[in-house]
């Protein structure tokens, strides 16, 4: 065991596996109101993020698509995690996450409670695949904000 | 191509090299394992003897070129001559005049596209590419198309990496000007017999371009015998720096060609009324090129040919049927490309791993590949999958290195839960 296996622990935690083997809410929604396509050519990964919003919340999430373990297990516990949430909130969260994974190794990073999404912190180590984990995400946020362009994380 | 005739070789196996020791960088552990470099296609690692010839320039022979009548200007201007003779010989050109120096395969072929192509074709003349090319033999045309009015066509490749043949011909016709083809598939490996495709096209009347950037360094190249108008190599691919290659033209064709670039060392005189240029290859060398840069080429192609072209692809043809036979047992595991004639490079897919993801967990092993569409996303569409994991062979690298890569994949599989051999 070295440095490196430890940090590969931290990457690719059973939480990450679960989610990458039965991604959750992965399905098309035909209510979706807002919907956005993320893409991230480098790899291939491509996905489709549908929200339900009225009155201010997220009342559902889902998305489908084709991505590394990383991506897929992203795209699923963001789903989770956004449900029925405030806009107001998710928008606070995609910000704290992208900082969370993009923080120098000695920046204590924002201080909240992820609750599943700490497993994705991991990646912080691996600068080339924090475009895996942050894809959906930045999918969403041009759902929320209805940039029509397919969302890139290059 | 001798790697052909090796398939059907007797059982003895050719010696194989053992030339790591001359790559410095290959002593060094990454995440505190021995590094397997597989990443070849990409670029190679550099020999004390490259590495020693750019310092050594710099420390001994640093002037500008055709410009000085001093000492050290007339001497440095002899390193980079030689370093275009040594281009040459790698590719039995029939004159240094016909070597351009470049910043490589990519920039070779966008001169080509500009400089033979934009004066002469015209609305629907059509240029012929491979459905198996490489991003930068594929986009120089298509701006090429967009500027001219001239249509790119493209020779669909079978399943199994290997091009259609019989396309190729339907596709060849009396409107193709340029067929521009790959010497061996940086994506699968395959080997596209070039010289063959060369002679169909001249019979038709077009010019050939071919891309050698992954042939040069694991076969021999003759640029004669294949027939072809240009041939476009990358000097970081052939254990030699980056941001220096080369172009091969056919003397009548670069004598007829415009400059692309104008500056400094490609006139002959300037007035504001009349300019007029140098012949090639210095018209096509605006600026002071990378002199340090075609110097370390020159050690580069020198060291390759004193181990010997032939030597190195016997070596590399052994360590792919070693890692074709290791990789097929591996329960789960795809190869993608099995041409019958393939050079060094293995494309290949494991069940319920994401190329990424194997290429991370390999990288914590200290094995290094490509993961990706390897800058052919056409090709990847063709074959309907959104990439693949790479590993491609040098002349440095050894069964230990194929050993770490078998094991650092079932380490990716025990990790996944997948099920591995």
């Amino acid at each position: 065991m070295n440095d490196k296996d430890d940090m590969l622990r931290e990457l690719y935690q059973e939480v990450i596996f679960d989610h990458n083997r039965s991604p959750r809410n992965y399905r098309p929604m035909t209510g979706a109101n807002r919907h956005a396509d993320g893409h991230n050519p480098l790899c291939g990964d491509q996905l489709t993020v549908y929200l339900q919003v009225s009155d201010g919340i997220v009342h559902d999430a889902s998305f489908v698509g084709h991505g590394c373990a990383i991506s897929t297990a992203s795209a699923s516990l963001m789903t989770e995690a956004i449900k029925g949430r405030p806009l107001a909130e998710v928008e606070a969260l995609f910000r704290d996450f992208h900082a969370l994974l993009t923080a120098a190794r000695d920046e204590p990073g924002p201080q909240r409670d992820f609750g599943k999404l700490a497993a994705l912190a991991g990646v912080r180590e691996f600068p080339a695949r924090v475009k895996c984990a942050t894809l959906a995400w930045h999918t969403l946020h041009n759902a929320l904000t209805g940039e029509a362009s397919t969302a890139h994380t290059e | 191509m001798n790697m052909h005739t090796l398939q059907s070789a007797p059982a003895t196996r050719p010696a194989l090299l053992q030339r790591a020791a001359d790559f410095p960088i290959l002593s060094r552990p990454v995440h505190g394992k021995r590094l397997a470099y597989l990443d070849n296609g990409a670029t190679t690692q550099k020999p004390d003897a490259v590495i020693e010839a750019e310092r050594d320039f710099y420390r001994h022979s640093n002037a500008n070129i055709h410009r000085g009548v001093h000492w050290l200007s007339q001497h440095a201007t002899e390193l980079y001559d030689t370093a275009r003779t040594s281009v040459q010989g790698l590719l039995n050109a029939a004159s240094a005049d016909e070597i351009v120096f470049t910043r490589g395969t990519t920039e070779a072929i966008n001169l080509v596209a500009q400089s033979w192509g934009r004066p002469r074709l015209t609305v629907g003349d059509e240029i012929l590419v491979t459905h198996m090319e490489h991003h930068s033999n594929i986009v120089p045309w298509q701006l090429l198309c967009e500027q001219t009015g001239a249509v790119l066509k493209v020779v669909p490749v079978e399943i199994n990496g290997e091009l259609d043949m019989l396309a190729f011909d339907g596709l060849l016709g009396e409107r193709t000007r340029l067929v521009a083809i790959t010497h061996v598939s940086n994506a699968l490996g395959t080997v596209l017999p070039v010289a063959e495709l060369t002679a169909k096209a001249h019979a038709a009347g077009a010019v050939v371009l071919v891309d050698g950037a992954q042939a040069v360094a694991h076969t021999t190249v003759d640029v004669q015998a294949i027939g072809c108008d240009f041939y476009a190599f990358s000097g970081h691919k052939l254990y030699g720096p980056t941001g220096i290659g080369a172009l091969y033209g056919r003397r009548a064709l670069l004598d007829a060609m415009p400059p692309w670039q104008g500056g400094g060392d490609m006139i002959r005189t300037v007035a504001f009324e009349h300019t007029t240029f140098a012949p090639s290859p210095q018209r096509f060398e605006a600026g002071t090129p990378n002199i340090a840069g075609a110097v370390g080429l020159g050690a580069a192609i020198e060291y390759v040919r004193g181990i010997g072209l032939e030597r190195i692809a016997a070596h590399e043809h052994a360590l792919l049927e070693q890692a074709t036979a290791a990789l097929a047992d591996i329960r789960g595991l795809r190869l993608v490309g099995t041409a019958a004639n393939k050079a060094g490079i293995l494309s290949f897919l494991v069940d319920g791993i994401h190329p990424h993801d194997l290429g991370t967990i390999l990288d914590s092993e200290g094995v290094a590949i490509r993961a990706g569409h390897h800058c052919a996303m056409p090709l990847m569409t063709r074959l309907g999958i959104p990439g693949t994991a790479r590993a491609s062979f040098a002349l440095y690298n050894s069964p230990a290195d194929i050993d770490a890569l078998v094991a650092a994949i079932h380490k990716a599989q025990r990790m996944f839960g997948t099920r591995g051999a």
